[in-house]
């Protein structure tokens, strides 16, 4: 019956109308709440540059801090951040990358490594404040290691140590096993196979990982102030280099630091607002230094991609 | 084709391997000769692939693989647990049904080999790289651009650069697991001149689904059916008067 089928093809219109409607109203959605996120991060860099940009200049950065908020400047911050970074990075990434070759590629699949595997992800979602109290208790009472870079940078360490696996045993995952087997059928053995080609393959995953790693732990505040991260320092830590040989020294391991955040959180705390504008100011050169870092991942991240495809 | 006198160069008494509980191959003897070409065909999931590797153990790569029986290589069982599994797989190379050279260049594809032999001096290293891409035919289309990434090569090229690669660690015997089933028929046609070129210096085994292909190039041909050999015999009689009622299915495709 024509009448029939006219009812027909009318609900089915009405249906595909609604289901249109859906999709619109998704959308809809979907762009508010990409725009909150963004607007909102995009006011507060906003909001920074217009109270810290003209705070910027050669003196903010030459000068210690100081009683004057125009005369305070972040120079033992940005020497202590760099200093704290390059003790971790100098712990995490050997360490990590060892501990991810190992689970991929050495251990056999057992409870064991199992339990590794649970315990490092979900390691990588412990709270910073209790990877600060962890370090408080074995790198500055037990260890005796004190309230120094040292300490800070293996707090940091410790804390990206499971970013750094992860990324690690991803990257080496998503390498085909038809290499592997290509280099073990040549006589290769394991070392020889991981060395020349696991490892060169998924070195921009990598670096990618590492990289984001440390631009977490650079802005890390809670586990540096819980070590014992100094607010108030005058002074640099001992030169790296020195006029006698071997030339090179390891004293400021032990030198008490301050960093970036914690510089930025004793300033925040402080009633006078010219000091609020020196915090808004090192926000700045924190938030460049994480963006730097970021972008420089992006882009390892591309050039590997565009150099090998499966 | 086949020549009786020839000498044996890898035996397998009394072969079983299971992947935890299944058994996949079941009680394998055959005998395959130096200098000659010993097809395996069968229908997929019968064991052929799985009996290829484990004539270079590559099968060990696999979690809970167990073998028991013997594999000898020049009268040497393989299995004994003093054999040096990485100095036997420079005694038995073996090529992939997909191309799998690394993503790097052409001549490090090759030269990567003569390193793990422990080759490294560069005059050395040139020559045998190109002594090799020579004796696997790729030669005339490489030459110029020996330091372009392999991986911009075609899909047959490919192949042959990882014979090259292969031939450049100066094996005794080569393996080839469905070499030819990712590539055209002109590529197809190239590998398989090259296999007879090869049988004159290399015991080859072959695993094929392509029976014109086993029948074209081997000497002699095992038939696989379940994980277990039914017939191995001289190519000719096994495609012309197979003993086995079911090979004879198999090779004139009314099954498989």
């Amino acid at each position: 019956m024509p009448t029939d089928n006219d009812k027909n093809i009318q609900e089915i219109r009405k249906k595909i109308a609604l289901n249109k409607l859906r999709d619109h109203l998704f959308w809809i959605i979907g762009l508010l709440s990409t725009l909150i996120g963004f607007v909102l991060l995009f006011t507060l860099i906003i909001d920074l540059f217009i109270d810290g940009f003209p705070r910027l200049g050669w003196q903010f950065f030459t000068s210690y801090p100081s009683r004057f908020p125009e005369k305070a400047g972040i120079l033992s911050a940005w020497v202590g951040t760099i200093l704290v970074m390059i003790v971790t990075a100098a712990t995490a990434v050997p360490l990590g990358i060892a501990a991810g070759i190992y689970l991929e590629e050495y251990g056999k699949k057992n409870w064991l490594t199992h339990l590794i595997e649970i315990n490092m992800n979900n390691l990588a979602g412990v709270p910073s404040i209790v990877y600060g109290l962890l370090a408080l208790g074995l790198f500055v009472y037990f260890l005796k290691f004190g309230e120094s870079i040292l300490t800070g940078g293996l707090t940091l360490g410790l804390l990206i140590l499971p970013m750094v696996v992860i990324a690690t045993r991803e990257s080496i995952r998503a390498i085909p096993n038809s290499i592997r087997e290509a280099s073990y059928a040549l006589g290769a053995t394991k070392w020889q196979t991981i060395k020349d080609h696991v490892l060169p393959y998924s070195f921009g995953g990598i670096l990618t990982g590492v990289i984001i790693g440390l631009s977490r732990a650079i802005g890390e505040t809670a586990p540096i102030i819980t070590v014992g991260a100094l607010t108030f320092i005058a002074f640099l830590p001992s030169s790296l280099i020195t006029s006698e040989f071997p030339f090179l020294s390891f004293k400021w391991l032990m030198d008490p630091f301050t960093v970036m955040p914690i510089q930025m959180f004793n300033w925040i705390s402080r009633p006078q607002t010219a000091f609020h504008i020196n915090a808004a100011a090192a926000g700045i050169v924190l938030l460049l230094m994480t963006l730097f870092m970021n972008g420089f991942a992006i882009y390892l991240r591309y050039r590997f991609r565009k150099r090998i495809k499966w | 084709m086949a020549e009786m006198n020839s000498s044996v160069k890898i035996e397998t008494r009394n072969l079983h391997l299971y992947y935890s509980s299944f058994h996949a191959l079941k009680d394998i003897n055959i005998a395959m000769k130096d200098r000659q070409i010993t097809a395996l065909i069968g229908p997929s999931g019968c064991g052929k692939s799985t009996f290829l590797r484990t004539l270079n153990r590559m099968n060990e790569l696999i979690p809970n693989t167990r073998t028991e029986g013997r594999v000898m290589l020049d009268g040497e069982d393989i299995y004994q647990p003093t054999t040096d599994v990485v100095s036997l797989r420079k005694r038995v190379g073996m090529v992939f049904q997909r191309p799998n050279p690394f993503p790097k260049s052409i001549f490090e594809n090759v030269a990567f080999g003569l390193r793990v032999l422990g080759i490294f001096s560069k005059r050395e290293i040139e020559e045998k790289v190109e002594q090799s891409l020579k004796d696997a035919a790729i030669w005339p289309e490489v030459s110029d651009r020996l330091h372009r990434n392999a991986l911009s090569l075609t899909l047959g090229q490919q192949q042959r650069l990882c014979i090259a690669r292969v031939l450049a660690v100066e094996p005794e015997v080569v393996l080839m697991d469905e070499p030819c089933s990712a590539l055209d028929p002109i590529a197809t046609l190239k590998i398989e001149e090259l296999m007879q070129e090869l049988k004159k210096n290399y015991a080859i085994v072959i695993v094929t689904h392509n029976m014109q292909q086993a029948a074209r190039t081997s000497d002699w041909t095992g038939f696989f059916l379940l994980g277990e050999m039914l017939e191995y015999a001289p190519t000719r009689d096994i495609f012309t008067r197979p003993k086995d009622k079911r090979t004879e299915n198999y090779v004139t495709g009314r099954y498989g």
